[in-house]
């Protein structure tokens, strides 16, 4: 199959995109990375009437540390993010699960701006901005709001993005140098959409858990944070009864969909699986850098 | 008709021009109107990888960007690994390794590979395994395909294949 005709722009800049949006009045789609929306207008299973490629704007590709962020612009390509050494050092979860973003070709192209508007549920970067209270950036043609990511993520490849915002940066705070992190999926193949993912963050000394954080991906619409298992840790500390009483609760507390790829059970057992193998990790990723 | 644009960019070292339709994708020109068929169109979605090209020195997939995005950029496709009437040392090795049999998935595991030994000059095994996942082979396995990217690897490092 092949796209159906579109008007095609591709503005450099990002008022001019914006004029562009609210031009077509929600008949238009931005294209970033395209390595979700190309294939659908393949499929024609979207057939906008005009596309507002922003592969142009030089503008929105960059990554900054400012104020005990990372403010990374949302054109950076999920490749750029890989061989970075700012993410590398002060974002180690955010450099893990870029790995795990489909394939290098892939990460060539798809941007961490594109991967969070698109809000696929399964995706590895909704649970890692969720994980780590990232601030996302939305410029609209009057005003810029900053969502946290439960404000955007709203359901199933829905976003609180109007049809004349972009997502223009996302801001993930740094991390205390002694947390440790984990993002562990299980997919059929490599490179595939995760059947569940779980992101892991824990400020900690020693078995002390100042601060757990627990995300998922690919377990509801949207990604889900386990409050009630992160209050266990946060409670009872990092040993190994309190590790497994949090990955028992945090599959109670998803209500994942059957489909063809996995039932609801086998994700939920997953859930559980992944959560414990998780905070292991990112326990033993703690100790090491307390030393 | 819809509107055509004009396109130029450098393809295997040579400057090319065209016109297209914005919704053309970048693997129908290199195919149709640049006669480059090396590269092959195989699901039209961006999961079995044939269609895997060079731009601007990184792997991408040419079914799923736009001819019109490649305005400018500089490609490389299976048609531009040889020089000067030699085999690049990944196609020798493909060749001496049973890397292929029907060839459908060879220009895209081709450059896959290239840009795996870009990135990682000396990729163990399950690192290489990881890298050709980006690309799907029906008919010859892989393990032909890993064997000659490991010898590729060794010969570009300047050791004996």
């Amino acid at each position: 199959m092949k796209p159906s005709p579109f008007i095609y722009h591709d503005p450099t800049s990002i008022e001019e995109a914006l004029a562009l949006l609210q031009h077509y009045s929600g008949d238009a789609k931005v294209l970033a990375g395209g390595q979700s929306l190309m294939p659908l207008l393949n499929f024609r299973l979207s057939a906008p009437t005009a596309l507002v490629d922003i592969n142009r704007i030089a503008a929105l590709s960059y990554i900054q540390q400012e104020a005990g962020q990372l403010r990374i612009g949302a054109l950076t390509r999920q490749r750029t993010l890989e061989f970075s050494a700012l993410v590398r050092e002060h974002l180690p979860l955010l450099y893990e699960a870029t790995t795990l973003v489909g394939h290098l070709p892939i990460r060539t192209r798809g941007t961490i701006g594109g991967s969070l508007a698109h809000a696929d549920p399964a995706a590895e970067y909704p649970a890692v901005a969720t994980v780590m209270e990232a601030e996302l950036v939305v410029q609209g043609p009057k005003s810029q709001r900053i969502l946290r990511p439960e404000e955007f993520f709203l359901g199933y490849l829905t976003t609180a993005l109007a049809s004349d915002e972009v997502l223009v940066e996302v801001r993930f705070p740094i991390p205390p140098p002694t947390s440790g992190w984990a993002f562990v999926e299980f997919a059929r193949r490599h490179g595939d959409f995760a059947l569940v993912g779980i992101a892991a963050l824990l400020d900690a000394e020693g078995e002390q858990c100042r601060r757990a954080r627990l995300a998922t991906a690919g377990v509801g619409p949207t990604p889900v944070r386990l409050r009630a298992a992160e209050q266990i840790l946060e409670h009872e500390g990092l040993t190994e009864q309190s590790i497994e009483a949090a990955a028992v609760r945090a599959a109670e507390l998803v209500e994942p969909q059957s489909d063809l790829h996995a039932s609801t059970d086998f994700r939920r057992h997953l859930t559980q699986v992944l959560t414990r193998r998780a905070l292991r990790q990112a326990k033993a990723r703690s100790q090491e850098r307390q030393g | 008709m819809s509107e055509q644009r004009q396109l130029r960019l450098v393809v295997n070292g040579e400057v090319r021009t065209g016109q297209v339709e914005p919704r053309k994708l970048l693997v129908d020109f290199l195919r149709e109107d640049l006669g480059l068929t090396g590269t092959h169109v195989g699901c039209e979605h961006g999961i079995c990888g044939a269609c895997t090209i060079l731009v601007n020195g990184e792997a991408a997939r040419s079914c799923l960007m736009l001819a019109v995005q490649a305005d400018g950029a500089e490609l490389l496709t299976v048609e531009g690994l040889a020089r000067e009437g030699r085999l690049h040392p990944l196609q020798d090795a493909f060749w001496e390794h049973h890397g292929l049999q029907c060839g459908f998935c060879t220009p895209g595991m081709l450059i896959a590979a290239y840009d795996l030994l870009q990135t990682n000059p000396t990729p163990t095994e399950e690192e290489i395994r990881a890298g050709l996942s980006a690309v799907l082979c029906r008919c010859t396995g892989y393990h032909g395909i890993v064997r000659a990217v490991q010898a590729a690897a060794e010969c570009l490092r300047g050791g004996e294949e």
